[in-house]
Parts: C-alpha cells; sequence; structure tokens
C-alpha cells in the first residue's frame, strides 16, 4: 500500500496511571501529516504535544489506535526501528562524545564504514555550520551551538520525518528568531518532513505550513496559519492565537446576528441562540457616531510604532480592541462617542 | 541558636578533634621512630618499613588482604550494578528491595559475623578464604551500590532514549551510553567497596581459616605481644591507602557531573 502521507496518525489515545488514578492524556487524535510538510503542534502546557510527539518516536505505546509512518504500521515498533529523528528539547547531546562523535552516532549504528561516517557527519555539521566545534564537547558549547548540534545529530541519517519538542525554547529571543529562519530554511533544503511542537503561537504562525491547535489531549482545529488565525472554530483557538475581540450575540432565526444594545450584523448561516462573534483588532474599524452596528466609547488610545491600539467599551460594558495601521486616519478624542464597523466577511460565529 | 556562639562550644570542638587525630597522627611519627621502644624518640628512620617489607607473615597477610578485597569488591560492585539498574524502573516491592540494599550498612556487624559463621558451620562449609570472600561480598554491596545508584538517579533518561532514537537497539544503548556515563560510578563504589573489605576486621578475624590471616587480624594478634614499631609502620600504610581510595571514590563520583 502506498501513502502519500510521511505521518498518519489514525484515533490514537493514551492514559497515564492505572485504574482510578488513570489521566487521559491524548484523546482519540487522528492526523495525516504530508511529505516535507512543516507540521506544527501548539497548544497551552500540558495538552499532550509532547506525549504525541513521544509516541510518533516510539517513546510511548500508544494504549489503542494505529501510528504509520510513511505507509508502514510501526504502532509496536520501537524507537530504533523508526525512521524518525527526534530533537529533544534538553538536546540529549551525549556528554562524553565529542560533536563529531555525537553526530556520527547513528552512523555508525547504521554499520556506515568509517570514512562515511565521518564524511556525512562532516557534511550534517557543515549543514548547520558548526564544523570548527567538530572536536569539542558538548559542555564546551553555548546553548545556540548545542542546539544546531542537536540538530544535525538528528539530520545526518536523513531521516524521513524530524520531530522538534521546542527546539528553541531555551534560547534568547534574539537568537530564537535568527533559528527559526535557519529551522525553515533547512527543512526547505533538506526536504525532510518536521514535525513541531511549540506553545509559542507567533512561532507557530511563522514556521508552519499546518497548524494544529491542541486542548486538553484532543485537536480541536487544524490548518494553515492563515485559517487558524482568521478563522478559528472554536473560542479557546480564537483566544489562543493573537489578539481577538469576542463579542456576545444572538444569532436570529431569519439570518444575522444581532449585538447587545445594537444593531444587526448580517452573517448568514448561524444556527438561532446565543453565539459568540469574534473579530481580529485590525478587521474593524470606527466610523463616526451611528454610521456603524453599534456606538462604542473610546477610553484609550496607544501607539505601537507601526500602527495606533485603540480600546473601546461596548455598550453592554466589554472591552473591544482596534489596530488602526493607518496613522493619517482621523482619531477621535479619548472619551468620544464613536461608530464601529464590523464586516461581515471579518466576523467568525461561534456557537457559544 | 547559633551553636558557634555558645561559650565551651569551641573548646569541646577542639577537644574532640584532638582526641580524633592525635592518637592517629603519633603512630604516624612514630612509624619512623629509629628507636625499638615505641615511646621513646631518637631519631628518623625507614628502618620498620624495611622490616615490614621483609616480614613473610606481613607479606603474606597483605596479599590474602588484596586477593579477599579485590574478589569482593569486584562481586560486590557487579552485584551492586545489575541492583542499580533492575531498581530503576518503578516495580511492586521496589522500595523493600532498595531498604534491602542498603540495611547490612546500619546492622551490627558482630551479629552479622556470629550469624555467618554459624550459618557456615552448620552448613558444613570449611571456613577460609572461600568463606571470607562470600561474607565480604554481602557487606560490601550497599557501599558499591551508593555510589551507583547515585550516579544513576543524577542521570537523565533522555541519552538513553536519544541513543535509541539514533537506531542504537538495548543492548548498544547500555554499550555506548549507559555504561560510558555509569563509568564513574561504578568505579567509585568498587574503590569504596574495596577500602570497606581491607579495613575490616570482625568478619575476617571469626571466619579466617589457617594460612588465610588479612592485614587487620595479623595487626590483632600481633599487639598480644606489644605494640612493636612495625604495627606503626604497617597501620601507617593502611592509612595512607585507606585515604587515598577514599580520595579516588569521592572523586571519581564527582566527575563529569
Ligand atoms: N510519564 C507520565 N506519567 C504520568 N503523567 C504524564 C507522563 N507524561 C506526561 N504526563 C501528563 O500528561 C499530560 C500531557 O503531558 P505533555 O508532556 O504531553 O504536555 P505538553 O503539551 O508537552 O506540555 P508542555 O508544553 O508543558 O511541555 C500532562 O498533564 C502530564 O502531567
Ligand atoms: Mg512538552
Amino acid at each position: 500500500m502506498t501513502d502519500a502521507h510521511a505521518v498518519t496518525i489514525e484515533t490514537v489515545s493514551k492514559s497515564f496511571g492505572r485504574g482510578q488514578s488513570a489521566v487521559r492524556v491524548l484523546d482519540n487524535v487522528s492526523v495525516a501529516i504530508g511529505r516535507r510538510e512543516f507540521f506544527t503542534l501548539l497548544g497551552p502546557s500540558g495538552c499532550g504535544k509532547t506525549t504525541l510527539l513521544r509516541l510518533i518516536a516510539g517513546f510511548e505505546t500508544a494504549d489503542g489506535g494505529t501510528i504509520r509512518i510513511e505507509g508502514a504500521d510501526l504502532t509496536k515498533a520501537p524507537p530504533f526501528h523508526r525512521p524518525v529523528n527526534t530533537v529533544f528539547q534538553s538536546y540529549a547531546l551525549f556528554p562524553h562524545l565529542t560533536v563529531e562523535q555525537n553526530v556520527g552516532f547513528a552512523l555508525e549504528e547504521q554499520g556506515l564504514p568509517r570514512e562515511e561516517v565521518r564524511r556525512r557527519a562532516g557534511e550534517a555539521l557543515e549543514m548547520v555550520r558548526m564544523q570548527a566545534f567538530a572536536r569539542r564537547r558538548p559542555s564546551e558549547l553555548s546553548g545556540g551551538q548545542q542546539q544546531r548540534v542537536a540538530l544535525a545529530r538528528a539530520l545526518a541519517p536523513r531521516p524521513k520525518v524530524l520531530l522538534l519538542d521546542e527546539p528553541l525554547s531555551a534560547l534568547d529571543l534574539k537568537l530564537r528568531k535568527a533559528m527559526q529562519i535557519e529551522l525553515k530554511q533547512l527543512q526547505a533544503e533538506a526536504g525532510i518532513t518536521f514535525v513541531f511542537v511549540t506553545h509559542d503561537q507567533e512561532e507557530a504562525l511563522t514556521l508552519s505550513d499546518r497548524v494544529a491547535v491542541m486542548q486538553g489531549g484532543r485537536i480541536l482545529q487544524m490548518g494553515p496559519p492563515r485559517s487558524i488565525y482568521e478563522a478559528p472554530t472554536h473560542r479557546f483557538v480564537a483566544d489562543f492565537i493573537g489578539d481577538i475581540n469576542l463579542i456576545e450575540a444572538e444569532a436570529l432565526a431569519g439570518g444575522g446576528v444581532r449585538l447587545a444594545g445594537g444593531g444587526v450584523v448580517p452573517v448568514p448561516g448561524a444556527t438561532p441562540g446565543r453565539v459568540t462573534l469574534a473579530i481580529r483588532p485590525e478587521r474593524a474599524r470606527m466610523v463616526a457616531p451611528g454610521a456603524g452596528v453599534v456606538d462604542a466609547t473610546l477610553v484609550h488610545s496607544a501607539f505601537l510604532g507601526t500602527a495606533m491600539l485603540h480600546k473601546l467599551e461596548l455598550p453592554d460594558g466589554g472591552s473591544f480592541l482596534i489596530r488602526e495601521a493607518d496613522l493619517s486616519a482621523p482619531m477621535p478624542e479619548r472619551g468620544g462617542r464613536v461608530g464601529l464597523c464590523l464586516p461581515a466577511e471579518a466576523l467568525q460565529v461561534m456557537q457559544a | 541558636m547559633n551553636l558557634r556562639r555558645f561559650p565551651v562550644m569551641r573548646e569541646i570542638s577542639i577537644a574532640v578533634l584532638v582526641f580524633l587525630y592525635v592518637p592517629v597522627i603519633v603512630l604516624t611519627v612514630y612509624s619512623f621512630n629509629a628507636n625499638r621502644t615505641a615511646t621513646v624518640w631518637t631519631h628518623a628512620s625507614f628502618d620498620w618499613y624495611l622490616r615490614i617489607l621483609a616480614n613473610p607473615s606481613i607479606r603474606a597477610a597483605t596479599w590474602n588482604s588484596i586477593v579477599l578485597a579485590g574478589t569482593s569488591a569486584t562481586a560486590a560492585t557487579l552485584i551492586a550494578l545489575l541492583a542499580a539498574l533492575a531498581t530503576r524502573r518503578a516495580f511492586p516491592g521496589r522500595d523493600t528491595t532498595e531498604t534491602l540494599l542498603r540495611l547490612p550498612l546500619i546492622l551490627p556487624e558482630i551479629v552479622v559475623a556470629v550469624a555467618t559463621l554459624l550459618l557456615f558451620v552448620s552448613l558444613g562449609v570449611s571456613l577460609g578464604l572461600g568463606a571470607m570472600i562470600a561474607a565480604h561480598t554481602a557487606f560490601c554491596i550497599p557501599f558499591a551500590y551508593l555510589p551507583i545508584r547515585a550516579r544513576l538517579d543524577g542521570m537523565s533518561g533522555s541519552y538513553e532514549e536519544a541513543a535509541q532514537d539514533l537506531y542504537a537497539d538495548r543492548f548498544r544503548t547500555f554499550r555506548r551510553v549507559t555504561m560510558p556515563l555509569l563509568w564513574p560510578g561504578v568505579m567509585a563504589g568498587f574503590t569504596l567497596a574495596f577500602v570497606t573489605s581491607l579495613d575490616d576486621f570482625l568478619t575476617s578475624f571469626f571466619l579466617s581459616g589457617p594460612g588465610t590471616t588479612t592485614l587487620p587480624v595479623y595487626i590483632f594478634s600481633a599487639i598480644r605481644a606489644g605494640i612493636t614499631p612495625e604495627i606503626n609502620a604497617i597501620s601507617t600504610v593502611m592509612l595512607v591507602i585507606s585515604i587515598l581510595l577514599v580520595s579516588l571514590s569521592f572523586f571519581l563520583g564527582q566527575l563529569r557531573r
């Protein structure tokens, strides 16, 4: 059977502990990750990201479901039989081996001749620009350098899939930004599928072809960064990723949604009842009082460098953010009344 | 309350230290005394050290001690290593097993020695080197176990996961990663077990047969005939070896943490 996917996870569940104290960490998770895809698992601490990664690597065994890699069922296979390599969060570089020996470790295990091991370890180190450090011990390297060596070690045996568990979280912001770009380039050059774990939403959106947002052991939403950002299907997803305005509203039987203390916006397709409207701060606009769907009070304005951020108060007391990129736009006074224009195509309706 | 502020604390501490170390220092100094009377100093000499080298009973006792300590420490270290690896993962009865492994440290040695003697006699096992090795191995296990265990506890499991991730099977992982990382702990454990066996008197005294006298047993029987400068010299040698080995064990335990 041929499979177009690098990794296929079908209805996988995992619990830790037994009997009464058992905790279900993954609940019926299914994902198909394409070849050469940069796929990111995003979610808050404890949602099960690492556990899912460890199941793919083979460090944990699933309670149920199947895991296939390049079409082969490897659900029960030990880690050393999986064409998958991991970049550990703690790097886990062998302290008793040199950088070169670390990078050559897997190549030796694959039984390659010594010359070939040295050549390919050298190549891998070159890829991360660490060839000058080949003879050092990991303890003699900085955090960023260790990170590169860990990457080279995992890439050297040319795995089908590379698993990365928050590989950048130990680096400072500047190095982190630089490594993000390098990672993305490396992935494109090596043509390897990346499964990347992070709890940093910005990192996830910048790097990924596709993002899966997880919460409490489930995948809530999966898709390209843009659709996750612009069309969140869950309140949790909307809230977790970037700034967003959430407005309590009521979907009407005849179509359209009525805002508390305001007018009706023509969004189709919502089942009547209480709903939550979501809109990104940069998609809403201020207009003259009475000209928008609802009137609000301007509470505060802040200059962000490339945009203005306005904080408004809605009639029901809720607050609302507007991000205005046009710095020459007329600015109302603080405390003044403004109208709020919510373009229907920018609104996302979520069942409350 | 700061104990150091307490009026007589300082004096008491000094008295205790003097009481502990002065006899040892005196013994060491007099081992270099040329005079045969152990309490009258004439001038310095290495005579007694040359004398013990030439003494056949001391040479035999030294050889017995080294064979006994080497064999027992090796066996104890092997058993301790297996025990430490086996008690790594949780299993029912793990806590009990660990307690049993450390218990010999606090059992009164005389009781264990007598019990072992009774056991061997009732089983008809003849006393001598074999019986001594068996008993020494048993009481050396906790000394070998503790440093190995400490090393293992301080070792992140992610190194072994990384090795398996990089295609090393369980055996190769053990050989290429677990063992090299554990090695300083194993050596520290062996050294400690070796010193413990080397310094033991009681168990050896109970279980030694004809011709299997160890150094401590020899010293004990020799001082009944009076304290001689040879005893001072041989004791000093044992002291120095013990200090060196314990320091080595400590150094190995600290290595590449
Ligand atoms: N070996 C284990 N035994 C028991 N519980 C575990 C084990 N491993 C993980 N868990 C639990 O499973 C849940 C998910 O853990 P996991 O490490 O997958 O989270 P995560 O999403 O990677 O979080 P983080 O962002 O903090 O790394 C947590 O509640 C954790 O306490
Ligand atoms: Mg994690």
